[in-house]
């Protein structure tokens, strides 16, 4: 064996802690080890070049290179080998940096540690067999879940390339939250007017296929190949004959008592509703939670919806259904919930009425909201204002959240200004800590409103703020400030993941960072990425981001998930799991444990076989066969131990 | 025995705990050097077998990290890897090695300052422990 080993000085990123040449010179000792060499960044073009010329003219059947993470440059590297002529199986890395040099201080102990990890690498390579690239064909279709702006977006985009795309939305409508908004800062155009030509854009394409109130509630398959399937949750309204007129919900006897979601509980709907005038597909919903007929099992002499109905649509029979879809690739799009009060009872929301959050401000602001524009609570205009900044957000000590949510700086200075427009004499003020000003035209947008008599009042995160009643009068109280009087408290509440994201997260198989929200596969570099290929991020279910840049990665991410399907093959994992047919003993414990059903028994033979293009190579079979039948390709137990054996082969860190 | 320094052999899962250890990295958090990585894609493809010779090759710990309950990115394999480590703690204790000489822990890819804190807890309960020597080969 002819193995070449090249250690990664990563800049000093690896060498400032480990002696690598060191480490090239005692690798270099090991037998079966024809050329070990350090080099500055492998990585490079040069470095990379270095490996290809020692294969042509060493005759190298294997690599290892030791440098980063493999889960960051494995990719690279196999395609290195690969073009020099070497198998890109008969590649391994060792990871001495983030395992090692990043982590350590005591240079001579980490310089053994990598000399340790590999040496470790160079036996498992000893191990390595080659593989053969595999491909499989690619549904050319692709899901969007989530129909706000990134969902719309994406959706649009992958259609637009010419593809079928499914869009899936959990509410009655899509739009989402945007839809919710006012004006959109900085530079105040109105939301709804530029996001409902994008929904009814949406309804029109030939290429979207709409599934709104509905949920994916399972995933199977692999990237190219995905099956989905989605609950079609029942309108008991007929969408075929539904046209949308809106008489059902005129004529319902609950009209105007059931507590409107879209504008978040500040207005009314009945039981029959569409959450908005602009909703797409404009198809009544009937709530089953609060509809007479559906609650009761009577409304009336009969229901008005069924009397008054010019089409007939009003189905109280219909039951959800369930959906199967094959899909190529999916963009994840589920946006995002605010920060709940109810931890937070200083800030008095839900004690006073007039304390409301940041949305519900919205809403009322709107020209299409409960009070139609008019910034009025209970009936009056108020004279003072108070805006609070980072509730539930930048909170180190709980139970508010850690990180900055990004868009409330932004929203409450645009709101700052709706109410200077609406309300030309009222006292404006606002509690910040810091005002991150950072996009496009933030700091000019926020150098205007300070203009327009906003009185900002700065205070520390850490020190305490509470909204209080005195003499039937409201109070900010903030350190340093006398107590502001407030007719109106608006805050300035963060975001979080949508609820239930966790449990989507499970059902699409796709990891959450440790603030909740989703975790793409490289914060960098793979910024729309999962680790779960095939699957796509778009909007705030990654991160908190305000419009511009939420529509941004939706792109980002329809472009993604369009190269498999326009390339119509994806490679496959090689390295699959395989049954020694002279082992076996047909007892099918492995048949149980795979979750993906690659593992078929021979009734005839009594023996089991492995799919190659079912198994996702996680091991499990292998681990569990009584017989040791099975083997993991390229992480066969013989490798392993190797490795292990060459850890652990000199004295340790004595 | 202060100047005992275990070595110790961790398991990591792919998607979860080894980059786990890699964001630890990638955020420089420091945590001291006994700890020797081996990459596996699921913690279930660990047999049972890796941890006994570990053991025989002169660890003096073991550590199998996977995804949390739930999030195995083959759905199932750290529920395997589980039950495998429970039945593997009775064995060890038969054979006459201390049970805790084995440690099993959830790491997301998320949880950089988890996994340095595991390895701070795994390296302080081995030292407690002593060297492993019970069935070590040399």
């Amino acid at each position: 064996m002819k193995i070449g080993v090249y250690i990664c000085e990563c800049g000093i990123n690896i060498s400032s802690t480990v002696d690598v040449s060191k480490v090239a010179k005692k690798i270099g000792k090991l037998s079966g080890v024809a050329v070990s060499r350090n080099y500055k960044y492998m990585c490079s073009d040069p470095g990379q070049e270095m490996i290809k010329k020692d294969i042509t003219a060493l005759g190298l059947d294997r690599v290892v290179v030791a440098s980063c993470s493999p889960r960051m440059h494995e990719p690279t590297f196999r395609n290195t080998v690969e073009e020099a002529g070497l198998n890109p199986y008969c590649f391994e890395m060792a990871n001495i940096r983030e395992h090692c040099s990043w982590i350590h201080h005591d240079r001579e102990k980490a310089t053994q540690k990598a000399y340790e990890l590999v040496s470790g690498s160079v036996a498992r390579a000893m191990g390595l067999e080659p593989l053969d690239r595999k491909e499989v064909g690619v549904t050319p279709a692709a899901m969007v879940v989530g129909g706000g702006i990134a969902g719309i977006q994406a959706a649009l985009s992958i259609a637009d390339e010419g593809f079928k795309v499914y869009l899936v939305e959990k509410e009655p409508t899509i739009g989402g939250r945007m839809a919710q908004l006012d004006k959109t800062f900085p530079t105040l155009d109105c939301s709804a007017c530029i996001l409902t030509p994008k929904m009814v854009d949406v309804s029109r394409h030939p290429n979207i296929e709409l599934l709104a109130y509905s949920e994916v509630t399972e995933i199977s398959g692999y990237i190219g190949n995905f099956t989905v399937k989605v609950n079609k949750k029942p309108r008991y309204v007929d969408e075929e004959k539904c046209i949308g007129c809106g008489v059902c919900a005129e004529h319902c006897r609950l009209k105007g008592t059931v507590p409107n979601e879209f504008d978040m509980n500040k207005g009314k709907r009945g039981a029959i509703y569409a959450p908005f005038p602009q909703s797409v597909p404009l198809k009544y919903t009937i709530d089953p939670e609060k509809c007479l007929m559906l609650t009761r099992g009577k409304c009336g002499k009969e229901p008005r919806c069924v009397e008054n109905c010019p089409r007939d649509a009003i189905d109280f029979k219909q039951k959800e259904s369930i959906v199967e879809l094959n899909v190529g690739t999916i963009v994840v799009a589920t946006g995002f919930d605010l920060f709940d009060l109810s931890v937070k009872p200083e800030y008095g929301y839900g004690k006073y009425d007039n304390v409301i959050t940041g949305l519900e401000f919205e809403r009322i602001v709107s020209a299409s909201g409960p009070t139609g524009g008019k910034v009025r609570l209970n009936g009056k205009y108020p004279k003072n204002v108070v805006f609070i900044q980072c509730v539930g957000s930048r909170d180190r000590k709980g139970p508010g959240n850690e990180y900055c949510s990004r868009v409330c700086c932004m929203y409450t200075a645009k709101q700052a200004h709706l109410v200077r427009e609406k309300l030309p004499d009222s006292h404006i003020t606002v509690y910040y800590t810091d005002v991150r000003a950072f996009g496009k035209g933030f700091e000019e947008f926020y150098n205007r409103i300070k203009k327009e008599g906003v009185t900002y009042r700065r205070r520390e995160l850490d020190d305490a703020i509470e909204v209080f009643q005195k003499d039937e009068k409201t109070y900010v109280k903030a350190k340093g400030y006398k107590d502001a009087e407030a007719d109106l408290v608006v805050l300035a509440v963060g975001l979080v993941p949508k609820s239930g994201s966790k449990e989507l997260a499970h059902v699409l198989n796709i990891q959450n960072s440790g603030d909740g929200f989703y975790l793409e596969a490289h914060p960098k570099l793979r910024p729309v990425d999962t680790m779960t290929d095939g699957l796509f991020l778009a909007g705030c279910c990654q991160s908190p981001k305000d419009i511009p840049d939420t529509v941004s990665q939706a792109n980002a991410a329809a472009s993604r998930a369009s190269i498999p399907l326009a390339r119509g093959k994806v490679e496959i994992n090689p390295a699959t799991s395989v049954v020694d047919e002279d082992l076996c003993v047909g007892c099918r414990t492995c048949e149980k444990i795979c979750s993906y059903s690659a593992l078929e028994y021979d009734e005839e033979r009594g023996i089991m076989k492995a799919n190659e293009v079912l198994c996702k190579g996680c091991g499990s079979c292998t681990a569990a066969c009584p017989s040791g039948a099975i083997s993991l390709r390229h992480y066969r137990d013989t490798g392993v131990m190797y490795q292990l054996e060459a850890l652990l082969r000199e004295g340790g860190t004595e | 025995m202060s100047s005992f320094e275990p070595r110790i052999v961790a398991f990591l899962c792919n998607w979860c705990s080894y980059a786990g250890a890699d964001l630890a990295g990638t955020s420089r958090i420091k945590y001291p050097p006994n700890v020797r990585t081996i990459r596996v894609m699921c913690s279930g493809r660990i047999n049972p077998m890796f941890i006994v010779n570990a053991l025989q090759e002169g660890a003096d710990g073991v550590l199998i990290s996977g995804c949390h309950p739930g999030d195995c990115h083959y759905s199932k394999g750290n529920y395997y890897a589980r039950r495998r480590y429970q039945v593997m703690k009775n064995i060890l204790e038969y054979i006459g090695i201390h049970p805790d000489r084995v440690r099993m822990s959830w790491v997301s890819a998320g949880e950089g300052q988890k996994f340095a804190d595991v390895i701070n807890e795994v390296i302080e309960g081995i030292k407690a422990l002593g060297p492993a020597e019970e069935i070590r080969r040399r």
